[in-house]
């Protein structure tokens, strides 16, 4: 059967020492979390089924040192990785292909440049190619465009729009349209973050997960908000996500890859231990 | 000395630095001389079929020919679908033939919101055949997939099959040419076994 996946997130960054990971809290408080590789190896022995490393500098210096931490990783690290940050171009993907990562993450460049998708799966195949929506629930509904409605949390209605530049720039777009404009561009697969939660550790953002699940037929990783082995259960059977990425709650040790894993084992979702 | 054939697509660094894990010694290359010196031959693979086997291109003879002298050939994901004789990915193309099947598409049913494609994730296999490919992997040992499409064999070829939308080959094997739909290089310790396994057949 297949089994749901657990990715636990590592965002990197350039730091004096060379690279280290931080996860952020709403992307702007940033608070240190160990070295890259390391921690790797560390949720691969935990039954980590995939790893998803983002690189939140995107400068050149942070891409060179991602390159670096790609193929130290991928030498002793024998399971799916994928890489995301600030990837715009077909020789950023081939460059951190050709470091041993398996997919690639593209974000911003796919909103400024949707064709760039269709181009990148054609190159390289769909199944390396992840498009990443950041979005965040907006209850006003005037102005042209499409606006899927969606019924959030607190039983308020609005549309999930489509932020990009790390969720500091709103862009007018409906994350459910764009999710199936992706899709028939050559997506393989899509990262859903709602900024509502990220960071926050109050669970997924289970209305637009399940919404944009059932609206695509590719898989959904739901991102931002995990706190909990719950959380992480919620977003399989509410939200029907099929992988669920966290960072926080490994990074510090609170729930290991494993107990989350037997968590949902117990409960009857379908995990690999 | 094993041999990863590059015919220019994928993360040929990963199937090369799981095979050293596993013990061999690898050169990633796509001439025929390296190719008839070689152990073993892997055959990677992500992308299209068509691509694929056009890139493949005259190395094609010399892996059928190497393949049918007895040289040990292991096709992973792509690479095991085009050991088979035809694929219907994005029309209708020949493969290597080396094991007779077809390569066809997953037919999502009903609402195909409950079977994405690609079927991507971590799967279990059933072994159905004793092979040298398998051993010291347990029935129901988990494997990472990525595919669209997928290999119809004769059951006669088929050693493991995995379940997701239909009954499809995991692994398809003769004496001494093996195909892995999943991705031992990306299956943590089990699929180092399966890579374990070829390296030592390697070394008969």
């Amino acid at each position: 059967m297949l089994t749901k996946r657990i990715i636990p997130c590592l965002d990197v960054t350039y730091g004096e020492s060379g690279a280290c990971v931080v996860k952020g809290i709403h992307f702007v408080k940033l608070r240190e979390a160990g070295d890259p590789v390391e921690l790797a190896k560390r949720y691969n022995e935990e039954g980590a089924d995939e790893l998803v490393f983002l690189d939140i500098t995107a400068s050149h210096e942070g891409r060179e040192t991602m390159v670096d931490v790609i193929e130290r990783t991928a030498d002793e690290v024998f399971i799916p990785l994928t890489v995301g940050g600030g990837i715009d171009s077909l020789s950023d993907i081939q460059k951190i292909l050709r470091a041993g990562a398996d997919k690639v993450s593209i974000n911003t460049a796919a909103v400024k440049h949707k064709e760039f998708v269709r181009e990148a799966s054609r190159v390289f195949g769909s199944q390396c190619i992840v498009v990443a929506i950041d979005c965040r629930s907006n209850t006003n509904f005037s102005g042209s465009g499409v606006k899927n409605e969606v019924i959030r949390e607190d039983g308020k209605k609005v549309w999930y729009e489509v932020v990009i530049y790390g969720g500091r720039k709103p862009t007018g777009i409906d994350a459910l349209w764009w999710a199936q404009e992706v899709e028939r561009l050559g997506a393989g697969e899509i990262l859903l973050t709602s900024m509502d939660r990220d960071g926050t550790c109050d669970g997924y953002d289970i209305p637009i997960t399940r919404e944009m699940s059932e609206f695509v037929g590719i898989p959904i990783i739901a991102s931002g908000g995990a706190g909990s082995p719950h959380h992480i259960y919620e977003a399989f059977t509410k939200g029907k996500a099929d992988a669920a990425l966290a960072a926080s709650i490994f990074h510090y040790g609170e729930y290991t890859i494993r107990e989350v894993k037997e968590y949902l084992m117990e409960r009857g979702i379908p995990v690999r231990l | 000395m094993l041999v990863v054939v590059d015919y220019g697509l994928g993360n040929l660094r990963s199937v090369k630095k799981a095979l050293e894990k596993a013990g061999a010694e690898v050169v990633i290359s796509s001439e025929p001389s390296m190719l008839e010196m070689a152990d073993g031959i892997v055959l990677p693979g992500v992308g299209a079929f068509r691509d694929g086997m056009e890139n493949l291109s005259e190395l094609s003879e010399c892996i059928k020919r190497e393949a049918e002298h007895g040289k040990p050939l292991l096709g992973i994901c792509l690479g095991m679908q085009m050991l088979l004789t035809e694929s219907e990915e994005g029309g209708v193309y020949e493969g290597l033939d080396i094991i007779p099947g077809k390569v066809v598409r997953f037919e999502s049913k009903g609402n195909n919101r409950d079977n994405k494609i690609p079927h991507m994730g971590w799967n279990s296999i059933k072994i159905k055949e004793n092979h040298w490919i398998l051993d010291g992997v347990e029935d129901n040992s988990y494997f990472y997939f990525v595919h669209s499409y997928y290999a119809r064999v004769a059951s006669s070829y088929e050693v493991a099959s995995c379940t997701y939308i239909t009954d499809f080959s995991a692994v398809i094997a003769t004496k001494n040419v093996v195909g892995t739909q999943f991705h031992p290089e990306k299956s943590g310790d089990t699929g180092l076994r399966i890579l374990h396994n070829f390296v030592r057949e390697c070394r008969r």
